[in-house]
């Protein structure tokens, strides 16, 4: 099969949908011929004209909020934002508007909008551009989110995402933007709510999403040279989240190991440890354990900012330590 | 008063839509002090004309956004008194099923794309319709309702940033009544109101709110233009409201006196005004305007013995409307 960068997966997708559905336009800032700052929308505005991709001033209240009234009146806005950490700016108009307008209209009103934005740090850029914040979108029920994990899931989720009649926020990991995966040819969509096991294993769960994924593979790769056989999960959306392939996988193995870039405390990390205890506990031979985003801003120096996110040895000695039954006891 | 319109039976709407406003507002307010209604709410008693003025003007198929204070837009856009007075007690026959309340009512199938309660909050909904609008190519107009104390929110300058660079048909009218909450308009805008909008290269009017015959007029007019691309604009519209801020606002010495109230009420009352020009013009007399009142008020009070006699939403609703296509989200 093919192989295609992250960034292109993205762009194809973007063409596909509005090549199928003429209501779907995009917008945000520099997104016609700049084709944004990572270069992922480049060619779009000559294929489909400035009407249909179109730059915005600087300002993602606005343009969110605007996206909210389309969506609710017949075509189909996809919004880029520049970046993850500009969430803060667009709370009001993504969560108290898009977010409730279906549910507050008893049902009458829909919102099929999808807002593109980005997660992940080590781009040494610092702490307002290095956040993860999928989470603090996750709490709020009306929204769907989804995490493609590379190209494949890039491609497939953002289509879905165009058609879904919900407001939808798609993270995309700008530290892959450039790595190539295989991605068909041929038109495929992946369902919301359909986690993908990468690797089965009987010893340990390792639950990891978007840029996490690649980290709890290769965590896998250095536990099997130990003979501890990890099973991988990617969620691909943690709304809705595939809870059944996450508690079946941990029934089988025991114990659970879950690795996501947002801040550890509160987060999705919480979210899935949790379920697990309630749902699972009595499968369990160990505590289940997580791995977030240290709870600092994201610092700048390079000597810093590797020290806030988890790497595969962390992770497979934790979960090694899972499976020697030493974490009993953990402080 | 200026002559917007030459033909009796609209004159006659006219009216009768201001009566039926007042007459929601003052049988919601007896609910409120009799401990029938859940919750609180905002009154738009004193400002009819602008709403009716405005809407008289749209088709249904045009939209509106409103505010906390949106029964008299609801009203003004063509909705019916059983499913409103439905909507503030929580019922399920209300237009959003119980689930918006006062504060989110809307008559959807009208083209109210909703009541909000952030201040400021549908700007953005309402420019984005417009920006729908203008790229179907159907020849829509959007009208924005927002108080005074809104337009200290910076995303009116986004929006109105964008809609006049994309020449977007949305009108922005300014309900302007005196105040915000309990603070008097000069206390919290800076400037001239309009004067904002023209920065921006706006075509900016104010008017008296109180003239249901010259707001027509003016929205006819503008309306118009929008239809031709001439769009956006912004209308000042002066007016005030009777209540308090809310219906629990009843002390109010202290921001606002009783004698500004009540020479507001003796001889600014949009409805008695309209009443006088339309005897004085032989359109009515007495005895119709009479007939209105009685027929409208009896009205309200069977629709308000309907909706308290009509049942709450069954519990299982709680989680329907959360997403589209999903029944129950927690199922
Ligand atoms: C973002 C936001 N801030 C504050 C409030 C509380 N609040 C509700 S109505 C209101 C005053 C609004 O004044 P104005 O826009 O003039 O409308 P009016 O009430 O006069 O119709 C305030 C401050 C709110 N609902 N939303
Ligand atoms: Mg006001």
């Amino acid at each position: 099969m093919r192989e295609i960068t992250l960034s292109q997966a993205v762009n194809e997708a973007i063409a596909e949908e509005m090549r199928r559905d003429e209501t779907v336009f995009l917008m945000g800032e520099d997104v016609a011929e700049a084709g944004t700052p990572f270069k992922i929308t480049s060619g779009l505005v000559e294929e489909f004209g400035t009407s249909r991709v179109i730059d915005t001033p600087i300002s993602e209240p606005g343009f969110v909020g605007l996206a909210v009234g389309a969506a609710m009146t017949g075509t189909r806005p996809l919004v880029d934002l520049m970046f993850g950490d500009f969430l803060f700016l667009v709370m009001d108009q993504l969560c108290n508007q898009a977010a409730k307008t279906h549910y507050m209209s008893g049902g009458k009103l829909k919102v099929p909008m999808v807002l593109r934005t980005n997660l992940g740090a080590t781009r040494r850029s610092a702490a307002q551009h290095s956040q993860s914040l999928h989470a603090l979108v996750a709490h709020i029920p009306g929204l769907r989110v989804a995490l493609p994990s590379s190209a494949y899931e890039a491609k497939g989720l953002l289509k879905t995402a165009i058609r879904d009649d919900n407001p939808v926020v798609i993270f995309e990991d700008k530290l892959m933007y450039q790595d190539k995966a295989p991605v068909p040819e041929e038109e495929y969509l992946l369902p919301f709510g359909q986690a993908n096991i990468l690797r089965e294993g009987r010893d340990v769960t390792l639950i990891g999403t978007s840029s996490m994924v690649q980290v709890c593979l290769k965590a896998a790769g250095l536990l099997e040279a130990q003979g501890i056989s990890a099973e991988v999960i990617d969620p691909r959306t943690i709304v809705p989240l595939d809870e059944a392939t996450i508690l079946d996988s941990v029934r089988k193995t025991s114990r659970a190991v879950v690795v996501d870039e947002g801040h550890r405390s509160y987060g999705v990390t919480a979210e899935i440890a949790a379920r697990i205890s309630e749902k699972a506990f009595y499968h369990l031979d160990a505590p289940v354990l997580r791995f977030g985003a240290m709870d600092v801003p994201v610092p700048f120096s390079p000597a810093l900012e590797d020290l806030t996110v988890a790497t595969p040895d962390q992770v497979a000695e934790a979960a090694a330590r899972l499976c020697r039954g030493e974490m009993f006891h953990a402080a | 008063m200026a002559k917007a319109k030459t033909n009796t039976d609209d004159y006659l709407r006219m009216y009768r839509q201001m009566v039926r406003i007042r007459a929601f507002e003052d049988q919601a307010n007896q609910l409120y002090l009799s401990a029938k209604m859940p919750g609180l709410t905002h009154m738009y008693s004193g400002q009819e004309a602008v709403a009716v003025g405005i809407c008289e003007a749209l088709t249904p198929q045009d939209h509106i956004t409103s505010t906390h204070r949106g029964h008299g837009h609801c009203v003004a856009k063509g909705a019916e008194f059983k499913p409103m007075f439905c909507e503030l007690l929580g019922k399920a026959e209300g237009y959003c099923r119980g689930k918006g309340g006062s504060m989110h009512i809307a008559d959807q199938s009208n083209g109210n794309l909703g009541a909000n309660a952030i201040v400021g909050g549908s700007m953005g909904i309402a420019t984005g319709a417009a920006l729908s609008h203008k790229m179907l190519g159907d020849g829509q107009v959007t009208v924005c309702f927002f108080g005074d104390g809104a337009t200290a929110q910076g995303l009116w300058y986004e929006v109105m940033n964008m809609a006049a660079l994309w020449k977007l048909p949305v009108i922005y009218a300014c309900e302007n009544n005196g105040y915000s909450e309990y603070t008097r308009t000069e206390e919290i805008a800076a400037g001239s109101i309009t004067a904002r909008a023209e920065a921006f290269g706006i075509e900016s009017f104010s008017i008296d709110g109180q003239d249901v015959l010259a707001v027509n007029r003016l929205a006819q007019d503008l309306v118009a233009r929008c239809r031709k691309g001439e769009g956006p604009f912004f209308i000042e519209l002066k007016t005030y409201r009777y209540h308090g801020h809310h219906v629990g606002d009843i002390n109010r010495d202290y921001y606002r006196s009783k004698e500004e109230e009540a020479e507001w009420k003796k001889s600014r009352d949009p409805i008695t005004g309209f009443g006088t020009w339309l005897q004085s013009e032989g359109i009515v007399s007495s005895d119709d305007l009479v007939a209105i009142n009685d027929e409208v008020r009896a009205d309200a009070e069977a629709a308000v013995k309907y909706a308290l006699d009509s049942a709450y939403p069954d519990g299982s609703e709680v989680d329907m409307h959360v997403y589209s296509d999903t029944e129950h989200a927690l199922a």
